[in-house]
């Protein structure tokens, strides 16, 4: 097990990395004669429901383009329905897509023959899966070596390396039970530990923990966390949670009925929603928590006295609330040395009592 | 705005359609009826009973050239007679294990206390004690009914049969379940082999492979493998998606995707797709008999002919036995493939799986050695117990029930049967081959009506339409019943396991007793007639339909009911709102087997007056100027079942949309 | 601890049931080996049974003095008619031992193929007609002549018979011209088909148990005969070639002399066993007595052959072959 630490740090992606994988207009199509829709304007510019009524076709993912860097945690959210676990099949081609371009480590994996498909899903790719897809008849140990033992691994080393992301993923004496043994949060690290076991470049998760109860969704997030923390991969992470989305997503990508509405970062999402859709989904969100400073400052006005704290632009609101409320004049927020804003008590009181930002 | 107003007027139009549906099917009845009323009697197409058509005359010759040719044939040279020689040598040498004089010695070479012995070590060491128990039970029965070497004759056929018919069929059940091309391919092939009459192809059966073992073996697998085939790939379709995506996921080549998920993950169904076999090929022993095939058929038909009651129950409850013996033991068998033994301690079980294994060893061995452990003992009285017994219910049931049995066969031939079959044998057969299709596409869809034009056009062409109404009439009828029998007894079981434990045996009996047992008594409760043949039909029809509902009505998520319950939902309301909706694929699926049973009880039913088609085919087999006339009644049997059957899953397919299309 | 208890046990319950097993087995008489011992000059012969009490009684008689005169090895196949001829040119079959007309079987077999000859009569003599159960007889004595059907017909009215008289049909294997004669006769019946030869049985004897009345297609010889005698309703007699063509057919139907079918080459080959079935004559009491063993004493056909045989050695002797 690599311990990698080199991480990128968490809201901050470096553009100029090449990316891990990067998606262009990819299109994925239902239906009889779905290749004819990317291509035709006219069909391709109908709503889903026209789509479906003219041509009989579900366009589930509508060109589609995105980055992903390396050791980044990558989230596709959206409501249900709207394509995310199509798209992320598309990624590896357990769904194949119709139209677009998927590359990855610079090769096109949409013109890979099925060899070399199956050569990268054995090394570089791995998913988690919402109903965790174990095999019932199968040990925890032999669900964990599952993968190793496709890619014809012997069984010695199968069980020595099952071993040891049993322990990362802290499932030690349940080695030989079987998977309806164990609750649902347990099921999933099982399945968790299976893709981690082929030490694969990138990992998939479609929804892995849409099927277990808020504490151990809980539990499972914080444990994905210290995963990437420890093992550093590179994430896909679909989800329909913004609070999940927030929590683990370096980077958010959010998708409606096929298509991208908004990417960035979660501050971004929902300090500058893109439309009433990203305002509607968002406008839960303990703004506190997500929106940095910079967010919020306004333009230093001249009645304002300049001599306050100093606290940079991406600080969370929740942890500058203390010291703009301590403060009996303006925070200053300063980036670089060069004043960018300030923040004062009622830009803060505004977002902590949940008022509409200004945005 | 655009979403919205599509919405708003999907509303609309869905309730309209909701309501004009109905309306049409009723409207069409309505003309239907006016129109019988004024055209009754004209166009019907009767065929009276000695005349030929010329497709007829065709298949004769046919026939006969086949016939003809079979000694100059490449294809028999070189392809039939060699499969013949194969399965010849197969039954033969299981006969000689089991049942005949083999290998020079006056006896087959494992006596009764070996296979008693063999058989529930193997019940134990696949299934469990219970199991074990109940095939030594009732194998030594057998042997006390004074029916040993034929049960073990009929025991080697059904085990040769089942044997090719997996061989075969689990493998082609593997291929339609991964290939969607090979399953529509294969599927109307399944149901020619499930409906078509045996007693069609009987006769040129034994013409292709001559009389002997061979043939009884194939007529038996041609009626046996389907199941096998169907249930595999059932089996392989409803693998949950979750584990293979997984697998694919991991780069699983096709292989390995078979091997180790699609298979392990569809044991337990394929393990029932055999069980099914086995009972299938049970079902073939008495018919089999017909052509020479040795064991407990030949002793219910040689009964048959002295009307001796009695001695055939014995034979059949022998069958009955065997079927229940086999079939526990391949359940037990699936249980512990699925779930493992449940032993506490695996050493404890080596020991004692080699401990009983010595005990059956030795019991082989003085079975092979020992004439007193080779036949088995004279002077069972059991059987003629069970004969007499049988006979005197019979006679009793015969001078107590018949006044009332023959009351509720009057009754419904009167106001069921005869109205209905007045209906559908007196239109016109344009109006209703019209009425068929339109009523196909109305509560089916338009490639259900296709199916039932192209099937009334071959129904027309078989030149036996006005029998083919006849018997639709009555096959309706019998399905009604099953259908209803199917619900009320099997939400019954489903609720009360207890009721289940209890009814169980009873409708196994039902299913594999052979029709030939209880042809006289049926005929002395409901005298010749059409309505004992729908009795034939639903006795052997219904256990499928009670099962399958009960499977389907335990299937239900306790949680439901428990919510219906808390709901303060009563018995009444408990079944017809949560658990009759909730079973709903399985009243389909029983709906579906009900009549593919009683269909294939057509030709029985033409045995105790039934008529019709069942008739001519019984004909057919009995004299050759009519073979040809009894194959085109075979073929309309089976275009009578796949229409229906299109028509119904068309119909159900709809349905099954029509709620979901109203949410949207 | 207690896994050794149990594999002690274990060990003790099965050497014990192997040494009891062995033990009781020492007084048992041993399987000797049988050297298949082929006697003189006849050797197979296979009979074809076809499904009827009479045939069956026919052939056990036949099958009984070949074994114990001849010293042949007799084959006994159960098959239908048709198949049994079928199997003449197959070669699987050498005999059939009643054979009741089936002039479109002897035109394929005999005159077309060339792989069955006729081995003469049995004796036996079939009549094929309509018949009431004995207490019709009784009760409306001119219910036997054909003319007065039509006086009684409602009495046979049923579910079936839709508003008509029921006319039952019987085993579909026998050739029945009934749906033209109650056409050509002008009778108000109409034809059921009971399908088989025990429904119609079971229905002959219900009617007479219950005083019904029913009307059906039977045939002598019979055992049920022995069980119930049916009377015959008498049909415009039989004329030769009145039944020509079966459309117009209004005449009763002909005596069937009951003959024998063999195989052309078990002919050729003439064999005892062939010269036993040539010679094989007896008479309607004969099979009759035979039949009554079988189907109601329920003697095995064996039995009830041997028995028969003891008692008639004097027509036994007529059939052996002269050598
Ligand atoms: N195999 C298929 N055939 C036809 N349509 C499909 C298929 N799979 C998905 N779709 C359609 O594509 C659309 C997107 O489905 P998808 O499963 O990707 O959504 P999702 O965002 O993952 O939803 P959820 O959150 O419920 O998992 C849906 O409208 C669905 O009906
Ligand atoms: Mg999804």
């Amino acid at each position: 097990m690599s311990t990698d630490t080199a991480v990128q740090p968490r809201g901050q992606v470096n553009d100029h990395q090449t990316p891990v994988i990067s998606v262009r207009n990819l299109w994925k199509v239902f239906g009889p004669n779905a290749e004819r829709v990317p291509g035709s304007a006219e069909l391709a510019a109908l709503s889903r429901r026209e789509l479906r009524e003219r041509a009989r076709c579900t366009a589930a993912v509508r060109e589609v383009s995105f980055d992903v860097a390396p050791g980044e945690v990558f989230v596709v959210m959206g409501l249900s329905g709207s394509g995310k676990s199509t798209l992320v099949r598309c990624l590896t081609r357990l769904i194949e897509p119709t139209a677009g371009e998927v590359v990855f480590e610079g090769e096109d994996i949409l013109r890979a023959d099925k060899k070399r498909l199956r050569e990268l899903r054995r090394r570089k790719f791995s998913m988690v899966f919402q109903h965790f897809g174990l095999l019932p008849y199968r040990t925890v140990v032999d669900n964990v070596g599952y993968g190793l033992e496709i890619r014809g691994a012997g069984r010695a080393e199968r069980i020595r390396r099952a071993n040891e992301v049993i322990e990362l993923v802290g499932l030690d004496g349940y080695e030989n039970a079987y998977p309806d043994q164990l609750s649902g949060g347990m099921q999933q690290r099982v399945g968790l530990a299976r893709a981690l076991a082929g030490d694969p470049d990138v990992l998939f998760f479609d929804e892995p923990f849409s099927a277990l109860d808020p504490l151990i969704r809980r539990d499972m997030q914080n444990e994905v966390i210290r995963l990437h923390r420890q093992v550093g991969k590179t994430m896909v992470f679909i989800t329909h949670d913004l609070s999940e989305a927030l929590k683990l997503g370096d980077r958010i990508l959010l998708m409606r009925d096929g298509n991208v509405v908004q990417a960035g970062t979660g501050d971004e999402l929902v300090g500058a929603p893109a439309d009433d859709y990203v305002r509607d989904f968002v406008q839960d969100v303990p703004r506190a928590d997500v929106l940095t400073l910079r967010w919020i400052m306004r333009p230093a006005r001249d009645s304002d006295q300049l001599d306050g704290p100093e606290l940079g632009p991406g600080v969370i609101v929740r942890d500058a609330v203390r010291t703009v409320l301590a403060a009996d004049r303006p925070v200053r927020v300063v980036e670089n040395g060069e004043l960018l804003g300030v923040v004062g008590h009622a830009e803060v009181l505004d977002i902590v009592a949940g008022n509409q930002a200004g945005a | 705005m655009a979403t919205t107003t599509m919405t708003g007027s999907s509303t609309r139009t869905t309730p309209r359609r909701r309501i004009t549906k109905p309306l049409a099917v009723v409207g069409l009845l309505a003309l239907w009826l006016v129109a019988w009323t004024l055209l009754r009697g004209q166009d019907m197409l009767e065929l009276p009973r000695a005349t030929l058509t010329d497709l007829h005359h065709w298949l004769n010759d046919v026939n006969d050239s086949v016939g003809a040719s079979r000694n100059s044939n490449p294809l028999f040279l070189y392809f039939f007679n060699e499969i013949r020689a194969v399965m010849d040598a197969l039954v033969t040498f299981v006969q000689g294990l089991i049942a005949q004089p083999a290998y020079g010695r006056p006896v087959p070479v494992l006596g009764w206390l070996g296979v008693v012995a063999l058989v529930s070590y193997a019940s134990w060491a696949f299934g469990n004690w219970r199991v074990a128990l109940l095939a030594a039970g009732g194998f030594t029965l057998f042997g006390l009914q004074g029916l040993w070497q034929e049960s073990m004759d009929t025991l080697a056929l059904t085990l040769v049969a089942v044997f090719v018919s997996l061989l075969f069929g689990i493998p082609l059940g593997i291929l339609a379940g991964v290939s969607d091309r090979f399953h529509r391919l294969i599927t109307p092939v399944l149901d020619l082999m499930q409906t078509m009459p045996t007693f069609v192809y009987l006769a040129p059966l034994t013409l292709v492979f001559l009389i002997g073992p061979a043939s009884a073996t194939i007529a038996t697998l041609i009626y046996a493998m389907p199941p096998a085939i169907r249930i595999t790939a059932h089996g392989i379709r409803s693998v949950p998606a979750p584990p293979v995506e997984a697998t694919d996921s991991f780069g699983a080549t096709r292989r390995q995707r078979l091997t180790k998920a699609l298979l392990p993950l569809s044991k337990r169904t394929i393990v029932l797709g055999v069980n099914q076999t086995i009972m299938a090929a049970l079902a073939m022993v008495t018919v089999a008999a017909l052509i020479d095939a040795p064991g407990l058929g030949k002793t219910v038909i040689k009964a048959l002919q002295t009307t001796d009651v009695g001695t055939a129950f014995n034979a059949g409850v022998a069958i009955v036995v065997m079927a229940i013996v086999l079939d526990r033991v391949t359940t037990a068998a699936s249980i512990r493939a699925e779930q493992g033994g449940g032993e506490a301690n695996p050493r404890i079980r080596r020991l004692l799986l080699a401990g009983f294994g010595l005990v059956a060893a030795v019991c082989s061995y003085l079975s092979y050695t020992y004439l007193w452990a080779s036949e088995f003992p004279e002077g069972g009285q059991l059987g003629e117990y069970l004969s007499q017994g049988a006979t005197t219910v019979t006679t009793w049931a015969q001078h107590n029930l018949a006044d009332l049995t023959a009351a509720v066969k009057d009754g419904v031939t009167i106001a069921l049967l005869n109205p209905l079959e007045a209906l559908l044998a007196e239109s016109p057969w344009w109006l209703m081959g019209a009425v068929i299709v339109l009523l196909a596409a109305l509560i089916g869809n338009l490639r259900a009506a296709a199916v039932a034009a192209v099937c009334v056009g071959l129904l027309v062409g078989s030149g036996l339409w006005n029998a083919s109404m006849v018997t639709l009439a009555m096959t309706l009828v019998a399905t009604l019943l099953v259908v209803t029998l199917g619900v009320v007894i099997g939400v019954w079981m489903g609720r009360s396991s207890r009721a289940d434990r209890v009814i169980r045996p009873v409708l196994d009996a039902g299913q594999t007793m052979p029709a030939f047992v209880y042809l006289i008594p049926v005929v002395a409760l409901f005298s010749v007639s059409r309505f004992s043949a729908i009795v034939a039909g639903v006795v052997y029809a219904a256990p499928v339909a009670i099962k399958l509902v009960a499977d389907g009505v335990r299937a239900i998520p306790e949680s439901t009911v428990e919510a219906a319950t808390a709901a303060g939902s009563n018995t009444w309301q408990t079944i017809t709102k949560v658990q009759l909706p909730m079973a709903r694929q399985s009243l389909l699926l029983a709906t579906n087997q009900g009549l593919i049973y009683v269909l294939s009880m057509v030709v029985i039913g033409g045995l105790v007056g039934a008529g019709a088609l069942g008739y001519e085919v019984v004909a057919g087999f009995s004299q050759g100027q009519l073979y040809g006339k009894g194959l085109a009644a075979g073929v309309a049997i089976v275009v009578l079942g796949i229409m229906l059957d299109r028509i119904a899953r068309a119909a159900a397919q709809r349905s099954d949309r029509a709620p979901s299309a109203n949410q949207t | 601890m207690r896994s050794i208890v149990n594999k002690r046990v274990l060990a003790g319950v099965s050497l014990s049931a192997v040494a009891a097993l062995t033990l009781t087995a020492c007084g048992g008489d041993k399987i000797e080996s049988t050297d298949a011992a082929d006697s003189g000059d006849c050797s197979t012969f296979t009979i074809a049974i076809n499904p009827w009490v009479g045939y069956e009684a026919n052939a056990a008689v036949i099958a009984h003095v070949a074994e114990t005169e001849l010293g042949c090895k007799v084959v006994k196949k159960d098959l239908k008619e048709e198949i049994a001829w079928q199997g003449f040119g197959t070669g699987q079959v050498d005999a059939i031992v009643e054979n009741w007309g089936h002039d479109d079987l002897k035109k394929k077999y005999i005159e077309d193929q060339q792989t069955a000859v006729n081995a003469g009569s049995t004796g036996v003599e079939g009549v094929i007609g309509w018949y009431v159960p004995p207490w019709m007889a009784e009760e409306y004595p001119d219910i036997t002549d054909w003319n007065n059907l039509n006086k009684y017909a409602s009495l046979f009215e049923t579910t079936e018979s839709g508003g008509k008289g029921q006319l039952l049909d019987g085993d579909p294997s026998f050739v029945t011209n009934d749906e033209a004669l109650v056409k050509n006769l002008g009778l108000d019946y109409q034809v059921v088909y009971a399908g088989s030869e025990p429904a119609l049985i079971q229905a002959f004897r219900q009617a007479e148990e219950k005083k019904e009345p029913v009307l059906g297609y039977f045939y002598d010889p019979q055992w049920f005969l022995s069980e119930i005698e049916l009377v015959k309703v008498d049909l415009p007699e039989y004329q030769e070639g009145c039944d020509a063509d079966p459309e117009k057919v209004a005449c009763d139907y002909p005596v069937y002399d009951l003959d024998k079918i063999v195989s052309k080459s078990f002919a050729d080959a003439n064999g005892p066993a062939y010269q036993l079935v040539d010679n094989f004559n007896w008479s309607n009491e004969d099979q009759n007595l035979v039949a009554r063993y079988i189907a109601q004493d329920n003697m095995s056909p064996e039995e009830a052959a041997e028995k028969w045989v003891e008692a008639n050695q004097d027509k036994v002797e007529a059939w052996l072959p002269q050598s």
